[in-house]
């Protein structure tokens, strides 16, 4: 008996969902536009929230910034669930193996003692301005409007609570649980955290999502970020504690991956409108210095006599960081 | 001049390096069979990891290729920024 084989070719009725086919046109669309595209809530929504009768549940009024299409904010890193947790989990493997060979060489005995209280005073404290981070980022996603901003504003907050707990290994690491009470109290009354206490907490009381953005992630983040990860860990390296380096990789791979989604936000949202830019440009101006105020006890403690060469060097960088985003600063 | 061509499984990972590929190279000519797609081009066929990283928002490694390849024609010349296809002589 003879049996012919003959493949069958179906082609799909359809090649994705309607609300993609809107936007793309009908063609397989990749799970990054399955999971962000066109399901922002824009109608049908229950009452007023009494807390705000001004304004229904998601409301694009909650920024001064306005765009015609609130889809252009899109993540160059395209992450979705998906592709946000397997990336962070395979940098969670990467610290965890460094931790655990910091752990098991008893390398964290071998960093020279100034080196170990510089890490003690700056870095374990920075947990606090971490959560500050969080619950800015948090904020975002609650009142901000078009899910491409909303959703990796999600995943940073909780990037921020992950930054925060390897800052406190660190400390677990170098010292023990006794390293977080004193963290805890310099951060509370320390005279060097004041100034960045009060830069934090003012920005946890701030309403307009977008201006939240632009100061937490742009210019704190802008700031504070190349001076710890790149600055101060270049200093920790070449004094011979290169076990601290390691324990912070992955804040230093992940503050680079994330300007450049920030970035491409920030540019997307100036070349908008005159009136964009303007205002984005006032925010930055207005946290610039009050970052800059905020960091100046902090990069003193780090960096001791340079502290003032570093900051101006980081500023520079960071304006023409913004130069090339379309701003004028 | 002989064709080269190059064959991916049809799946979410090769859809924006068929995409790049199309767009890289404006002679070429998608071929599409069950649940294998065939790319034919004239004479030479060049894959940028650039390109494929742009629409896929990641670094990409040109040898994850090799994951979803089928198969290749021609003769191949490879480097860490393109994958090239060619008949030389």
């Amino acid at each position: 008996m003879q049996i012919d084989l003959r493949t069958v070719a179906i082609k799909p009725l359809r090649n994705t969902f309607d609300h993609l086919v809107e936007r793309f046109g009908d063609k397989p669309a990749s799970r990054y536009q399955e999971g962000s595209y066109n399901i922002q809530q824009e109608s049908i929504f229950h009452y007023r929230p009494a807390w705000d009768a001004d304004n229904v549940l998601f409301d694009k009024k909650r920024t001064k910034i306005q765009m015609k299409d609130w889809y252009a904010l899109k993540d160059p890193r395209q992450y979705y669930y998906g592709s946000y947790t397997i990336t962070r989990a395979r940098q969670q493997d990467a610290a965890e193996s460094s931790f655990e060979m910091i752990e098991d060489r008893g390398l964290a005995e071998l960093v020279p003692a100034d080196l170990k209280q510089m890490a003690l005073d700056v870095l374990v404290p920075m947990r606090h301005v971490e959560w500050g981070g969080n619950m800015g980022n948090s904020y975002i996603t609650a009142y901000g409007y078009g899910t491409v901003i909303t959703q990796p504003c999600l995943y940073h907050a909780m990037d921020h609570l992950g930054v925060a707990q390897y800052l406190t290994r660190i400390g677990l690491v170098l010292d023990g649980p006794e390293a977080l009470d004193t963290a805890k109290e310099a951060w509370m009354s320390g005279a060097m955290w004041q100034p960045m206490r009060r830069h934090v907490e003012n920005l946890l009381v701030l309403q307009d999502w977008f201006e939240i953005f632009v100061a937490q992630n742009l210019v704190l983040e802008g700031l504070l970020n190349p001076m710890l990860y790149d600055y101060l860990d270049a200093e920790f390296s070449a004094k011979g504690a290169t076990a601290i380096s390691m324990m912070t990789r992955f804040m230093a791979e992940w503050s680079a991956e994330t300007a450049k989604w920030v970035d491409a936000q920030i540019k997307v949202a100036a070349a908008e409108s005159a009136e964009n830019k303007a205002q984005l440009s006032a925010w930055v101006t207005q946290y610039r210095a009050e970052t800059l105020d905020a960091l100046a006890p902090i990069a003193k403690r780090s960096f001791g006599d340079k502290a003032d060469e570093l900051l101006a060097d980081l500023t520079s960088e960071f304006n023409a960081r913004c130069a090339k985003l379309g701003l004028a600063v | 001049m002989s064709t080269v061509f190059i064959a991916f499984q049809t799946n979410e990972d090769t859809r924006p390096i068929v995409e790049s590929i199309l767009a890289d190279n404006p002679g070429s000519v998608l071929d599409e069979q069950p649940a294998m797609v065939k790319i034919n081009a004239e004479g030479s066929l060049v894959i940028k990891r650039e390109s494929i990283e742009e629409r896929i928002g990641r670094d990409f490694d040109l040898q994850e290729l090799q994951i979803n390849l089928i198969t290749i024609s021609g003769h191949l010349d490879e480097d860490d920024d393109t994958f090239t296809l060619s008949w030389k002589n």
